[in-house]
């Protein structure tokens, strides 16, 4: 697991590398809302598309997020989601959000 | 039926034993030949279930998970995932969607997650002594996958 994090303008684009299940998504929340605390972006983008596995934990995670960026008037967009994990983005529902970037 | 193959794995509840457990048992169940998709929804689903013994079962401890896998010739795969914690009070509410006692960064999708992407769950639960969630798959053959017998 692996986050690499890098700010574009007032856009914060988190690239996760790896799983998202319980255990390592304390590690990944950490590593993301410390540099939202530091930057204030207007924008985080979630870039998933080195995503191997996912479980509700990352739903969890997106969720989560989603709720911080709010609470700071900005916006959030998941990106790049493969394949394997959009029945279980349908299954939670996150479409309704408008914040998955087909 | 019986089945053509079967395993038994115990580990303790730590969290970093998750990904062990759901890569063993799709490892196992690979013997059927199922395709991407099915192996990400058994991943899923074995994940789901041992989180929730390591979040809510042991929640303050550290106690031992058991799953047993059970695959057969017309590519049923039975899953039992089982431990000895805390038990669940109300089934029915913990496996309503959106449910959790997990906290803000839970999304209380466990359930709801292991009955859409697996064919049957089964949940048995007695308070201080444990539970055991079982889960079925029935993974396609690959002759009728591909439309032809093989």
């Amino acid at each position: 697991m692996d986050v690499k994090i890098k700010l574009t303008g007032n856009t914060l684009t988190a690239c996760i590398e790896g799983d998202i299940d319980h255990h390592n998504a304390k590690e990944i929340r950490e590593c993301i809302d410390q540099k939202i605390e530091e930057e204030s972006p207007n924008l985080l983008e979630l870039d998933f598309s080195k995503v191997q596995f996912m479980d509700s934990s990352g739903i969890g995670l997106i969720m989560g997020r989603y709720k911080l960026m709010h609470i700071l008037d900005g916006k959030l967009q998941v990106i790049n989601i493969p394949e394997n994990i959009k029945k279980l983005i349908k299954l939670a529902g996150l479409a309704s959000l408008n914040i998955i970037k087909e | 039926m019986k089945p053509i193959n079967e395993m038994k794995l115990e580990f303790v509840s730590k969290s970093s034993n998750e990904s062990f457990a759901r890569a063993t048992v799709s490892a196992f169940i690979a013997q059927l030949d199922p395709t991407i998709a099915e192996l990400a929804d058994i991943k899923t689903a074995i994940s789901e279930a041992v989180t929730n013994c390591i979040v809510h079962a042991y929640k303050s401890s550290i106690g031992k998970i058991y799953i047993t896998v059970q695959i057969f010739e017309n590519g049923k795969s039975i899953i039992k995932i089982r431990d000895k914690g805390c038990g669940i009070n109300n089934i029915k509410q913990a496996m309503e969607p959106l449910f959790t006692t997990g906290g803000d960064e839970r999304a209380g999708l466990g359930f709801a997650v292991m009955q859409s992407f697996m064919d049957k769950v089964r949940v048995s639960s007695k308070p201080n002594k444990g539970t055991s969630i079982t889960l079925e798959k029935n993974i396609i053959p690959r002759f009728i996958k591909n439309g032809q017998p093989s």
